[in-house]
């Protein structure tokens, strides 16, 4: 599977050799667990085994969840109730489902922040960047129609905001919104069909995460530094890897079981910290909760989608030139899918011939004021829309959109970088070997 | 750069919280409750005050339809003995039963009543359903610390009415410190000496206050002890398991990282 030379599986037994020439499982899952890792991999390479966490975390206690639910406008919140109340363990069962979706959502951010510094979306790695930004998608998905299963009141405001969107499309925007709904508005059949969905998309998500981890099994992990494991001869491949299993797999589980005492104490003694005390209240379409607020992983597209109110030049010019076919509303919901779109983007935006960001000193600059920013947009989107706030949405909008749009591509042609070491090998050994303590060179410090 | 990561993490996760603050925020006062803090545990005779005063005094507008009778009787709840549950249910409060198409008196596997008669909210979960703390500026810095504020809220806003009162579009509103927005239209439901405790407790509006606000909590979360317990056994494995997997970790690298030296 993987295009780095290693040993593969033999079959020794008898046994074994009748079950590898019928179905070659064994082999399969030694190729995968044995593949070739850079050696020099640091602690930001430990979030895909989280995130596989959370995916199983959330499909386990999900599917007892689910055996006690009922997806009716009538009884979902009481059956929500029953299951905090009456049903063993069910309370925990039910907290730990509700902080699991904050858990995955930490994990796919510093996932993908930990992409976007060190290059893991440049060739020849798109199609793993692009898959995983599919995954992302559609926990999204996943997440807000899982949120709206309980029926509060920030359920039923949260999809009716949001379902509302689709209304914003000129022309066919209100039929596709019916069509979504099930209805005029969020009623049963909007609830039993996310609760359908809901069940369904962690499934697809698991069959991408497969196919993510096969994409990027044949091109080889990224690193550090960026530069590539030599595949001249098995001998040269091995000084610059470890097998996953142990080295990985342990180091992995470790990183792992730290994030999970934290996950622990907030389940046990904050469980409702991250949600919000209005969902508390059972859903009820004739009052409005004073703010609508989405769930905290949402806060930075949710900021994007109010920054380009009516009084943005831009959207005023685009509504001007656009005959009034793309008003606000649709203005707004066009930038917050384009700014997914152009983080999909990124492997053909990023001219820079080089992959790490340790070695761009531009890049790194603006990489990190990336980061600040989706912080801020993420404390703006929860802010009500009046005052300074729009502001500082709009202008932590267009920084997104300038980092990918503007930023990535010029760099590649202004920035000097700086030199890459050879080999990972020899990073490594600069990293453990004597020298790591006389060399300052920042080549030579792990981004750790 | 992890730790930087770990930290923009932290600052993204902290404005959840404090996100709502809707309009002016009203005074609460951030009171001691049992079970505060990972190892606070609900005190049964406060809890059985709360319920006196929620059944002498709140019950008579505001139902608690999710709150089973029965669960008055767990240890780590209000702790009252079955016969005597059996009796206080009978005694309290009625229910409509289906299957005689009529009202019967109230037994420990019927939950409390709902009551819509004078269109008050139902307080099965007001004590998880309403923040006290907010902020600063959406960060929620203040919940971190102090928890969410459900009952400090309650406590706060029923120990908070000053006396004044007005009339608007026919409805009376009475001022409170704790309500956002200052007027409610709940009238003061405590005057002092509502209730008589046989604990001996004197029953000021501010005790009669903290006992129902602690009793809300209790019948919001009622696994809260066994929800704590599950949290720190969790957080004690795993914590051990942690260090083990870093020594093993620690062991298994030592060889390759002794061989890069040489």
């Amino acid at each position: 599977m993987s295009g780095i030379p290693h040993d593969h599986y033999e079959p020794k037994s008898g046994g074994e050799k009748w079950i590898h020439s019928r179905l070659p499982i064994v082999g399969l899952i030694y190729d995968t667990i044995m593949i070739p890792t850079p050696k020099n991999l640091n602690w930001m390479w430990i979030w895909g085994i989280v995130l596989t966490f959370c995916l199983a975390l959330q499909i386990i206690t999900g599917i007892v969840l689910a055996m006690h639910y009922t997806p009716h406008v009538d009884l979902a919140f009481g059956s929500i109730e029953h299951i905090m109340r009456n049903v063993n363990g069910g309370a925990v069962l039910r907290y730990l489902h509700m902080n699991g979706a904050s858990l995955f959502f930490v994990a796919v951010y510093l996932h993908i922040f930990r992409g976007l510094y060190y290059g893991s979306y440049k060739a020849p790695r798109e199609i793993t960047w692009i898959i995983g930004m599919l995954i992302y998608l559609l926990m999204m998905g996943t997440a807000f129609m899982g949120y709206v299963l309980p029926w509060g009141q920030m359920s039923f405001w949260g999809a009716t905001v949001i379902t509302g969107l689709f209304g914003a499309i000129p022309f066919i925007g209100e039929s596709i919104q019916t069509w979504l709904l099930g209805g005029p508005a969020v009623d049963n059949a909007t609830l039993n069909r996310f609760f359908s969905l809901h069940y369904l998309l962690p499934f697809v998500i698991a069959g991408l995460v497969i196919v993510h981890i096969w994409a990027f099994h044949t091109t080889g992990n990224n690193n550090p530094t960026g530069v590539e494991v030599r595949r001249t001869s098995k001998a040269d491949a091995e000084k610059d890897t470890l097998p996953f299993w142990p080295y990985f797999v342990i180091k992995d589980l470790f990183a792992l079981a730290v994030i999970l005492v934290v996950f622990f104490a907030v389940v046990g003694f904050m469980p409702n910290y991250l949600g919000h005390p209005d969902n508390y209240i059972e859903a009820n379409p004739l009052a409005t909760p004073a703010h609508i607020v989405p769930e905290w992983y949402f806060l930075p597209f949710y900021a994007i989608l109010r920054a380009f109110d009516t009084e943005v030049w831009l959207v005023i010019a685009v509504n001007f030139l656009t005959g009034g076919i793309i008003d606000a509303k649709f203005f707004g919901v066009l930038a917050m899918f384009g700014a997914i779109l152009v983080m999909a983007l990124a492997p053909w935006l990023d001219t820079s011939s080089v992959r790490s960001g340790r070695y761009r000193p531009m890049f790194k600059m603006w990489f990190w004021v990336f980061v600040v920013n989706f912080v801020v947009l993420t404390w703006v989107g929860a802010m009500p829309a009046e005052g300074i706030y729009p502001y500082i949405a709009l202008i932590g909008s267009t920084y997104w959109f300038a980092y990918f749009l503007v930023i990535l591509p010029l760099l590649g042609v202004l920035e000097k970088p700086l030199p890459q070491p050879e080999t990972i090998e020899e990073d490594f050994k600069a990293h453990y070997g004597k020298s790591s303590t006389t060399d300052g060179a920042p080549a030579a410090t792990p981004a750790e | 750069m992890l730790k930087k990561l770990a930290l923009a993490a932290t600052l993204a996760l902290a404005p959840v919280s404090g996100a709502y603050a809707a309009g002016a925020a009203g005074e609460v006062t951030n009171y001691d409750f049992s079970f505060e803090g990972p190892f606070g545990t609900f005190d049964q005779a406060q809890l059985q005050r709360g319920l006196q005063v929620y059944t002498q005094v709140c019950s008579a507008c505001h139902g608690m339809k999710y709150v089973p009778l029965r669960t008055l009787s767990v240890e780590d709840g209000p702790g009252m003995p079955e016969d005597q549950v059996r009796a206080y249910a009978a005694q309290f409060f009625e229910v409509y039963d289906e299957e005689i198409e009529d009202f019967r008196p109230a037994r420990p596997t019927d939950h409390f009543p709902e009551n819509n008669a004078a269109g008050a909210p139902d307080l099965s979960m007001m004590a998880k359903a309403r923040a006290g703390f907010h902020g600063p500026y959406g960060l929620g810095i203040n919940q971190f610390f102090k928890g969410m504020g459900g009952p400090e809220y309650i406590a706060s806003l029923l120990a908070g009415y000053t006396g004044e009162e007005k009339e608007e579009a026919g409805v009376i509103l009475y001022e409170n410190k704790a309500f956002p927005g200052g007027w409610i239209s709940m009238g003061p439901p405590l005057y002092g000496d509502d209730v008589e405790y046989s604990d001996g407790t004197e029953a000021t509006i501010e005790q009669q206050s903290k006992d129902v606000a602690a009793f809300l909590m209790w019948a919001a979360e009622p696994k809260m002890m066994a929800r704590k317990q599950a949290g720190f056994v969790g957080v004690v494995f795993l914590t051990v398991l942690s260090v083990l997997l870093y020594l093993t970790n620690k062991r298994i690298w030592a060889p390759v990282k002794a061989r890069a030296k040489e």
